[in-house]
């Protein structure tokens, strides 16, 4: 049993104080910002990336991993009691949840979601402990031009499976790659694009940008829009499902699993898009598919499954592979990079700890989540009560003042703020800041891998296909790329006078 | 459990909405499209941005792909950058994916205002005034809370503030008192 012994160890390490803490502070805060509708938990993870320099990277981890999953477990709240989906990954939840509690089980949606949850979180877990070692030591022989092409892939899949203009999504990660140039040259010791600022030196930090882009760009965003105003939340009564119910919502909970495992692996899924995929599921598979959209178990049991899965499994990319699959994980990247760990199938072997302590962390994290959303989700409701004009300065000051923890300096200050504006005007004009912040994480490891490549290869580019993996990658990386354009190239042809298609977008609220 | 008229433009109906119906509801709350001329204004953005940086790049020298200068990773992306502004520049024309600036954009501006204030007084004065200030306009002006709760929040928050960042954690932040 060679194989459980550091798995077994990363228990050990879950069990400190300081970690059993940390992922206690984690999961609270996932199941706050939940609830509350406007930040995200990337937003969240973002501003609170301060607070990980003085901890151990796997306390970090587990701290800001805790917020991503407990997130999904408090978006479902407000998605039942108000109509209002707390995240994005919670909108389809809407559908089926609030009808139950207007016929007045809203305990029992929130029950079954919290047990789905708990279930498909779970069983994510467990999938990621057997398959994460294997695809990590496979990933072991992976040299720079397998790399290149991975993050090329990586970048282009999440700008084209994000919501909104493909095209603006990719300019967005273009700027990315770009900002991640500025300072120096780490082949040749040149200045880029500094203008002679010492500041600018050393390249721009990974935090200010995630923290103005993502943190007060989407504060300002929230300004703007008025949230309708909050309803007084239905009474919740009995949360804990009947054995008829949780009869019929197994197998929307078993198949939500399964799908959310695998949309979670795969780069640019994630969350959202799991949840919108177990809604469509389960309403094809139901016989009775028009009881969706009026209180059925299903509705509520299979997203909130799915969610959960793909959070934690969208985990193993980042683990194992180094590329984070969308733009949480892309914070989560630069948290460890921060604390000296790059991500890569080098970690299972060398930091063994590191990895199963974040990973086994999770399993604790699940069984704190089922309790507070089973017991104790009278609280969270009540918070549902903080208004955002309150919320909304008191996040803001907690950015500023921990962007000034970072370096002591105001110059970070003032580069939060100066993103703060990019991030809110790209927002207004439809670029998704997520490329970006994925981009700039991974551009570095991109332009070494690429050159180190062409110096193995003597300049030839086509070098890259000459090799079966990154040969393999590129190829679906031009299909990735040219397909969709094809695509409507060709319908546009074939029906140039139908009525254009109206898909409901849901927007990502990052 | 009563049954209710299915009258998606009746209010009283209006917690009955199927998912479609609802979906579009919030599609309509959405804040208006702006029009083609900020489209353009972005693309055009955009463009500058990738020529510049194309310039920039030349200048610090391309080299070859066997050889290459500090230019040539930065040439590519601003390269990209270009053809993608281009792009977007004549097929974007029409998309409905930008927001219209309206009255409430002035919320955004004002809390950004006072951000930069914040940062630009904090070195000299401390945070705890600019901090105050900002709280107060945030609570009261932009997010509408009466003058009560407004002036006993942004005191709590202040001093909870205080507390956290100069007492317990002792960090070196600007402060007055």
């Amino acid at each position: 049993m060679d194989f459980l012994n550091p798995v077994i160890n990363g228990f050990a390490v879950v069990l400190e104080p300081t970690n059993l803490l940390y992922c206690l502070i984690g999961v609270v805060i996932g199941m706050l910002i939940g609830v509350l509708p406007g930040l995200g938990p990337a937003a969240t993870i973002a501003i609170l990336l301060p607070l990980t320099y003085n901890v151990e990277p796997v306390t970090a981890i587990i701290m800001l991993a805790g917020i991503f999953y407990g997130a999904q477990y408090g978006g479902t709240i407000t998605s039942v009691l108000l109509r209002l989906p707390g995240e994005a990954s919670s909108v389809v939840t809407v559908f089926d949840g609030y009808q139950m509690a207007k016929q007045g089980k809203a305990g029992t949606a929130l029950g079954l979601a919290a047990i789905g949850s708990f279930v498909g979180g779970t069983a994510a877990i467990i999938g990621l402990t057997f398959l994460a070692p294997v695809v990590a030591s496979f990933a072991l022989d992976f040299g720079p031009p397998e790399y290149t092409a991975l993050a090329l892939l990586g970048i282009l899949l999440v700008a084209t499976i994000s919501s909104g203009a493909k095209a603006k999504a990719l300019i967005a990660a273009a700027l990315g790659l770009l900002l991640a140039t500025v300072g120096r040259d780490i082949f040749t010791g040149e200045s880029r694009f500094t203008f002679g600022s010492l500041d600018l030196a050393d390249g721009i930090d990974f935090v200010p940008i995630a923290m103005g882009i993502f943190g007060l760009g989407e504060i300002l965003y929230n300004l703007e829009e008025r949230h309708r105003a909050a309803k007084a939340p239905s009474k919740v009564a009995n949360v804990w499902p009947s054995r008829k119910e949780l009869k019929q919502a197994s197998g929307a909970i078993g198949r939500g699993s399964v799908l959310g495992f695998f949309l979670g692996i795969l780069p640019g899924g994630g969350a959202t898009i799991a949840s919108m995929a177990s809604y469509a599921m389960e309403k094809k598979r139901a016989k009775q598919p028009e009881r969706f959209g009026k209180g059925a178990p299903e509705g509520v049991a299979g997203p909130e499954t799915a969610n959960n899965a793909a959070a934690t499994s969208s985990f193993i990319p980042l683990l194992t592979l180094g590329i984070p699959a969308n733009a949480t994980m892309a914070l989560m990247f630069g948290a460890l990079l921060i604390q000296g760990v790059t991500p890569g199938p080098q970690l299972v072997e060398q930091d063994p700890e590191l990895f199963w302590g974040v990973v086994n962390s999770m399993y604790i994290g699940n069984v704190l989540l089922l309790i507070m959303s089973l017991p104790l989700v009278g609280i969270f409701v009540k918070i549902l009560r903080v208004r955002a004009a309150i919320l909304a300065p008191v996040t803001a000051l907690i950015t500023l003042l921990g962007a000034y923890t970072i370096n002591n300096s105001m110059f970070e200050v003032s580069l939060v703020v100066v993103f703060g504006i990019v991030g809110y005007l790209m927002k207004k004009f439809g670029f998704e800041p997520g490329p970006l912040v994925l981009a700039f994480v991974l551009g570095e490891l991109l332009e070494s891998s690429m050159r180190r490549s062409l110096l193995v290869f003597g300049g030839d580019p086509m070098g890259f296909f000459g090799r079966p993996i990154s040969a393999t990658l590129l190829v679906v990386f031009v299909l990735v790329a040219v397909l969709p354009a094809l695509k409507s190239m060709l319908a546009k042809r074939k029906a140039p006078a139908a009525a254009e298609p109206a898909p409901t977008k849901i927007k990502e609220k990052v | 459990m009563i049954p209710v008229k299915e009258t998606s433009a009746d209010p009283v109906a209006e917690d009955d909405l199927t998912p479609e119906q609802l979906a579009a509801q919030w599609e309509d709350e959405k804040p208006p499209a702006a029009g083609p001329l900020a489209n353009a204004a972005s693309s055009l953005v955009v463009l500058g941005v990738g020529i510049a940086a194309v310039i920039l790049s030349v200048a610090m020298g391309l080299g070859t792909p066997s050889a290459p200068q500090p230019g040539l990773w930065p040439f590519i992306i601003s390269c990209v950058m270009v053809a993608l502004g281009l792009f977007q520049l004549i097929a974007g024309r029409h998309n409905r994916d930008a927001e219209k600036f309206t009255r409430m954009s002035i919320s955004p501006l004002t809390g950004l205002v006072t951000l930069a204030a914040m940062v630009a007084v904090m070195p000299l004065i401390g945070f705890e005034l600019p901090a105050l200030v900002l709280c107060i306009i945030w609570m009261r002006f932009l997010g509408g809370e009466t003058w009560r709760s407004t002036v006993l929040i942004s005191a709590i928050v202040v001093a909870a503030f205080y507390g956290i960042f100069v007492l317990a954690l002792g960090t070196s932040i600007p402060h007055l008192f």
